[in-house]
């Protein structure tokens, strides 16, 4: 495979152009600009496609709207019901912001430790080890979920951000050690022995020398372990039972279910808001990163 | 933890060039070789813990009496399988899944590819394009589920006001209301939210592709449709086989849009394995064993089919 011999380019995707190909397109930078007009429209409409429901979402939200707290004029009543639903949103958001914090502490953690050992050292049970995280992948979520809320319950981890976190982390766990091993051993050998040889020990060198080498695969890791933990829903409405214990997604989907059976669709917009927001603005602020992702998974198959 | 790990690397610089860069002495190895095993201890801890365990637990409970409340009650076999095997609900729901994914295999890597081949080549339009494409994959599942369930509502929906004002229907579609509007209004929410995902990965390989394949063909004189057909389709194999399990396995698997969307309905007519696998364990069924016993099913079911994958796909490339 060749994609990682290409250089990323502004949006983090390779800029490698196939001889021979450009004529074979109407591209935007064909020599006849009314040629271009036509493709830009095209093209310009399926960008909107892709980005209308998000825009008429925030929109919708604070327009006036019948059966929703804001009625007539523009504002922020939806954002206001949402803000008194249940144990109120900043409860909602806080048990989010733990557990994916958590998750990402966990991930990051556990991952560069393990991406360490499985590129750079020899001992036994490795190959076993990493092919067993691996196949993580290969069974389902719901089958691992049940188990995992009897196993949690025996271990006292029942109803517990802490017990989610450890769980939405080992389903990271495949591809956070993947892409770390990749990333320990796209550093040259030389860097470490180095460290080694000026009287570091194995985990000083880690942490000096190392940790600043693999760092874009850190980010990488770290946003993964963020989007999946921030947007997870199957596994909270399992191993939570508490009401004031899940995290948003949650809590967004059990406020449709409310009074009398009336869905306040406006609460609803606002909340796909509030959680639509952290991810879209995390994704374009690190869209390098999060196409890297790809690339080594695409590399892998 | 550092001085745990420490190997006396001063001294083994000295040996090595002492004895002229012969193998490393034995207790030296022996020190590297226990802290890789530290390092990997945590990922060993996890996995053990909340993976291997798991499964192991599984695999017991589908074959015990274990209720969500009550715990496990003592062995159950048969009876577990035979009752998973025998729910009347069972039938329709891997029918309903299997249907649901082919449709959205079939259509959500076309319009990938479609896209991957428009955006493929750099420009500066064309990245703000791959960025307005890939927006909605950062959305979680259920969040779109949820953007969805609000736009296909018979009171917010921005549609069908749309749909009646330009004269294209003269009643109000009911995106959700009958089974093959369901399916029909989830598809799109699933190509919505995963083309960007399948688009980039599908890019990735037409990268791959060398340019002078395309130079030659076009040489040889070949239109478009036999460079797409003789060339492109033939070298992305690999890619198209990566994303072909990704989303067979993705979709076999679907609970979250079907879960917020429509709950099953209307009338169980789109209820996936998955959820029917809940509904046994927590929403009313309250049984654990029979659900365990569903998964474990499951469980071999897609090991089987993605093996059939993994050799029908290789097949055809050689």
């Amino acid at each position: 495979m060749t994609a990682t011999d290409h250089a990323p380019g502004p949006a983090g995707t390779t800029t490698r152009r196939a001889p021979g190909r450009g004529d074979h397109h109407h591209g935007d930078d064909g020599p006849n600009p009314l040629l271009r007009t036509p493709y830009y429209v095209l093209t310009g409409g399926l960008a909107l496609l892709f980005l209308a429901p998000l825009v008429w979402a925030a929109v919708a939200s604070v327009s006036p709207q019948g059966g929703t707290a804001q009625t007539d004029g523009w504002g922020l009543g939806n954002y206001s019901t949402l803000a008194a639903y249940g144990a109120g949103l900043g409860q909602y958001l806080l048990n989010s912001t733990i557990v994916s914090l958590l998750t990402v502490v966990f991930t990051l953690s556990i991952s560069l430790l393990g991406g360490y050992a499985f590129a750079r050292f020899r001992f036994p049970g490795k190959n076993l080890l990493f092919l067993v995280t691996l196949a993580i992948l290969m069974v389902p979520y719901a089958t691992l979920l049940i188990p995992l809320y009897v196993l949690l319950n025996a271990i006292g981890l029942q109803n517990s951000l802490v017990g989610l976190a450890l769980v939405l982390t080992m389903f990271q766990l495949p591809f956070a050690t993947f892409m770390m091993r990749i990333s320990f051993e796209a550093v040259p050998k030389e860097l470490e022995e180095a460290a080694l040889v000026d009287g570091c020990g194995t985990f000083s060198a880690l942490v000096r020398v190392l940790v600043p080498a693999v760092k874009p695969g850190l980010i990488t890791v770290g946003l993964f372990a963020f989007l999946a933990a921030w947007n997870d829903f199957i596994a909270p409405l399992i191993l939570i039972s508490d009401a004031t214990k899940v995290p948003l997604p949650l809590a967004v989907a059990n406020m449709r279910q409310q009074v009398m059976g009336i869905i306040d669709y406006g609460a609803t917009e606002a909340g796909v808001v509030v959680l639509a927001l952290p991810c879209v603005v995390l994704f374009l602020a690190l869209q390098r990163h999060y196409v890297r992702g790809f690339m080594s998974g695409a590399l892998k198959g | 933890m550092a001085n745990l790990t420490t190997p006396t690397v001063p001294e083994a610089a000295r040996e090595k060039s002492r004895s002229g860069g012969v193998p490393r002495p034995r207790r030296l190895r022996g020190s590297r070789s226990l802290s890789g095993m530290l390092y990997a201890a945590p990922t060993g801890v996890m996995v053990l813990v909340f993976f291997v365990l798991p499964v192991l637990l599984v695999l017991q409970m589908s074959v015990s009496d274990w209720g969500l409340f009550a715990g496990n009650r003592g062995l159950n076999l048969p009876e577990n399988y035979v009752d998973a095997a025998d729910n009347r609900l069972l039938w329709p729901a891997i029918v309903f899944t299997v249907k649901y994914t082919v449709i959205t295999t079939v259509l959500l890597l076309a319009v990938a590819l479609g896209l991957a081949m428009v955006v493929q080549e750099a420009s500066r339009w064309r990245s703000v394009l791959r960025t307005a494409i890939l927006v909605p994959s950062a959305l979680g599942l259920a969040s779109a589920s949820l953007l969805f369930y609000a736009i296909y509502s018979p009171q917010s929906s921005p549609i069908n006001p749309a749909l009646m004002a330009l004269g294209v229907v003269q009643e109000p579609i009911s995106f959700l209301g009958t089974p093959t509007s369901a399916l029909w209004s989830t598809v799109f929410l699933i190509v919505w939210r995963f083309a960007g995902f399948y688009m980039l990965l599908l890019m990735v390989g037409l990268q791959g592709i060398p340019g002078d394949v395309y130079e030659a063909a076009h040489i040889d004189g070949a239109n478009r449709w036999q460079i797409f057909s003789r060339i492109t389709l033939p070298l992305l194999r690999p890619s198209l086989a990566l994303c072909t399990i990704l989303c067979v396995t993705g979709s076999l698997l679907a609970f979250d849009q079907f879960y917020i969307l429509t709950k099953g309905g209307p009338d169980n007519s789109t209820i996936t394995i998955v959820q029917l696998i809940y509904n046994m364990a927590f929403a009313g069924g309250n049984d654990l064993g029979l659900a365990a016993a569903l998964s474990v099913m499951v469980l071999i079911a897609l090991l089987a089919i993605n093996a059939l994958q993994f050799r029908g796909l290789r097949g055809k490339e050689n």
